[in-house]
């Protein structure tokens, strides 16, 4: 794993079981019994929310949580998106899940550009500083968030942004660069210098090889540092809690509201809708692109 | 090639922020944990008042010895079924993909989700309990959520169902990583599969193990969301870590001053752990 860059692209081979896979012992069946039961385990809780986001209350509290409904209902899904209480407001997720994607979209798009534009210079560029700068950077992606709430909540209010999406859009922009830039640096750093300079002896300028020679090539790159952020700020429920009010919160903070704070009768099918209701934009990303997700992983776990 | 004006300016926005947002910012708050800040910030030095204070608190000692029993539970156990699961999947398995995608799947989703889920499915009165009642095991009894004994270990289960999936995915590249013509020479040499993984294969997982540790732990430390979410830091205090005791005390209980502590504190953690082996990854990649 010292190597950031190598590590994620780890050659497809397996030094298991000697043979040929088609060999079916007792020792095969019992590896797949257990793969099975583990799998089994791993999906239970979405199936849990799934199952019982579609029953009538009654038959949470009389039935059991693994079974199937017997009277189907889209209900909970209704109430969770449009008029549970969330707060003192009957207002339902709805306007949280709106708000989750103002934060998110404007946030990934300007920490992703940034990353992009400092990978550039940080590979292709020296400056006094640089080494130090990275390793800033890089030290700042594992440090507490505890540990800048109360200078952040000041400043958020003097730049007149507490309690707003836009300030949230500040706050992940400003701890998400450092992420973005990582990603960044190791693939440019790995990117065949002779093409840049080529370019360069062409006359292009600083944007041209930017624009005409590396953006063109950063697709994979791109891909996970848009999934990896999306992801973590779509998550995000520490800055949430902490920068946002009624108006601005983001989903995570809503549906915790929704879950902790109900009083009287706890409607679990509700909790469980509106619980899916937040897992299902990551989900879906995580299904489209597993590949790239994994990749976002390995690189933001090891980086040198 | 050497920076011109252009590439400076570009990249002095993110360097401003960093200095000021992260480094700026962690000494701000260091001030103020020498000071007499309350509800708000006040700029009064009080030396080392509010570390007398925040050591002799209760709430920051369980805290303490709450954030203790889980994180090496943790670590321990996310550390040991990521191995585990790793090795699983390396055996030439059918469909391989498709397992890795169901444990690696629950990284994916937030920490309330997390947390929302188990909270109902270790809940005696609809969860597990309730179901196995219900289906006929009428002793059945599993109520740990609600002891505040046993709170912690809830909080051990949610966050290891979360993060197995992602350690695993570590193993799994190093273990990919492995020179296999040893194996080979070894298989020759009639080893067994166990004994290929005991002798050659895990001691080159060195590095693997370290990087694991360095995350799960420093994950451990900022645990924050799953707890607000499954357990609220209940009953009572018994769930309480130090992320939570950091936001109560400076947000909800005036006592800006001792969270800022306790928030420093939280950091030299991190640091202890995180730099050494920020370091040594740079020399790595400086020599390399």
């Amino acid at each position: 794993m010292a190597d950031a860059t190598a590590s994620t692209h780890a050659a497809p081979h397996a030094h298991g079981a000697s043979g040929p896979a088609t060999s079916f012992g007792i020792g095969r069946i019992a590896l797949y019994a257990l793969l099975i039961v583990l799998a089994f385990f791993f999906l239970m809780p979405v199936y849990v929310m799934v199952v019982n986001s579609l029953k009538p209350l009654d038959e949470i509290r009389s039935g059991n949580l693994m079974a199937l409904p017997q009277a189907w209902t889209i209900e909970p899904w209704l109430t969770a998106w449009s008029t549970a209480q969330i707060g003192v407001q009957p207002t339902g997720l709805k306007p949280y899940f709106i708000n989750s994607f103002l934060m998110v979209v404007p946030a990934v798009a300007i920490s992703a550009l940034v990353g992009a534009l400092n990978g550039y210079v940080l590979t292709q560029f020296n400056f006094r500083g640089a080494h130090l700068l990275f390793a800033g950077m890089l030290f700042s992606i594992f440090i507490p968030f505890q540990i800048v709430l109360i200078p952040m909540a000041k400043t958020l209010g003097l730049l007149g942004l507490a309690g707003t999406v836009k300030g949230l859009v500040f706050v992940h922009v400003v701890y998400g660069i450092s992420f973005s830039t990582l990603f960044f640096r190791n693939y440019y750093a790995a990117f065949p210098g002779e093409l840049i300079r080529s370019a360069r002896m062409d006359g292009a300028s600083f944007f041209g090889v930017f624009t005409r020679i590396l953006l063109p090539n950063s697709a994979p790159i791109l891909v996970v540092t848009v999934i990896w952020q999306f992801t973590n700020i779509w998550n995000d429920f520490l800055f949430g809690a902490s920068f946002s009010d009624f108006s601005s919160y983001p989903l995570t903070v809503a549906l915790n509201n929704l879950v902790n704070s109900s009083t009287g009768v706890k409607e679990y099918n509700v909790h469980f809708a509106g619980a899916f209701i937040a897992a299902l934009p990551t989900l879906v990303v995580y299904l489209l692109s597993g590949k790239y997700f994994v990749r976002g992983l390995m690189a933001g776990s090891v980086k040198g | 090639m050497k920076a011109g004006f252009l590439p400076k300016l570009l990249i002095s926005p993110s360097a401003f922020l960093t200095l000021v947002c992260v480094y700026g910012y962690i000494m701000f708050t260091v001030y103020l944990s020498f000071t007499t800040s309350t509800m708000m910030p006040s700029y009064e030095l009080a030396g080392t008042a509010s570390y007398v204070r925040l050591l002799g608190l209760e709430n920051w000692q369980a805290s303490l010895s709450n954030l203790g029993t889980f994180s090496v539970l943790y670590i321990v156990i996310a550390g040991v079924l990521g191995l585990a699961f790793a090795i699983l999947i390396d055996q030439k398995i059918r469909a391989e993909s498709l397992f890795r995608s169901i444990f690696l799947y629950p990284m994916a989703l937030s920490l309330i989700v997390t947390g929302t889920a188990w909270k109902w499915l270790l809940d005696p009165g609809v969860g597990l309990e309730h179901t196995l009642r219900t289906l006929g095991w009428e002793s059945f009894s599993f109520g740990w959520i609600k002891n505040s004994e046993m709170a912690i270990y809830c909080v051990v289960i949610a966050a290891v169902w979360q993060t197995t999936g992602f350690v695993m995915a570590m193993f799994l590249a190093g273990l990919r990583g492995v020179d296999s013509e040893q194996i080979n020479a070894a298989r020759v040499d009639g080893a067994k599969t166990w004994q290929i993984y005991l002798r050659i294969i895990i001691p080159q997982l060195g590095p693997v193990f370290v990087s694991a540790f360095v995350i799960l732990a420093h994950m451990a430390i900022k645990s924050y969301d799953l707890v607000v979410a499954l357990t609220n830091g209940g009953p009572g205090r018994s769930t309480w870590l130090p992320s939570v005791f950091m936001y109560q005390y400076t947000f909800t209980r005036n006592e800006m001053a001792v969270g800022a502590a306790s928030s420093v504190l939280m950091l030299l953690a991190i640091g202890l752990i995180v730099l050494p082996y920020l370091l040594s990854e740079m020399r790595k990649v400086k020599n390399g």
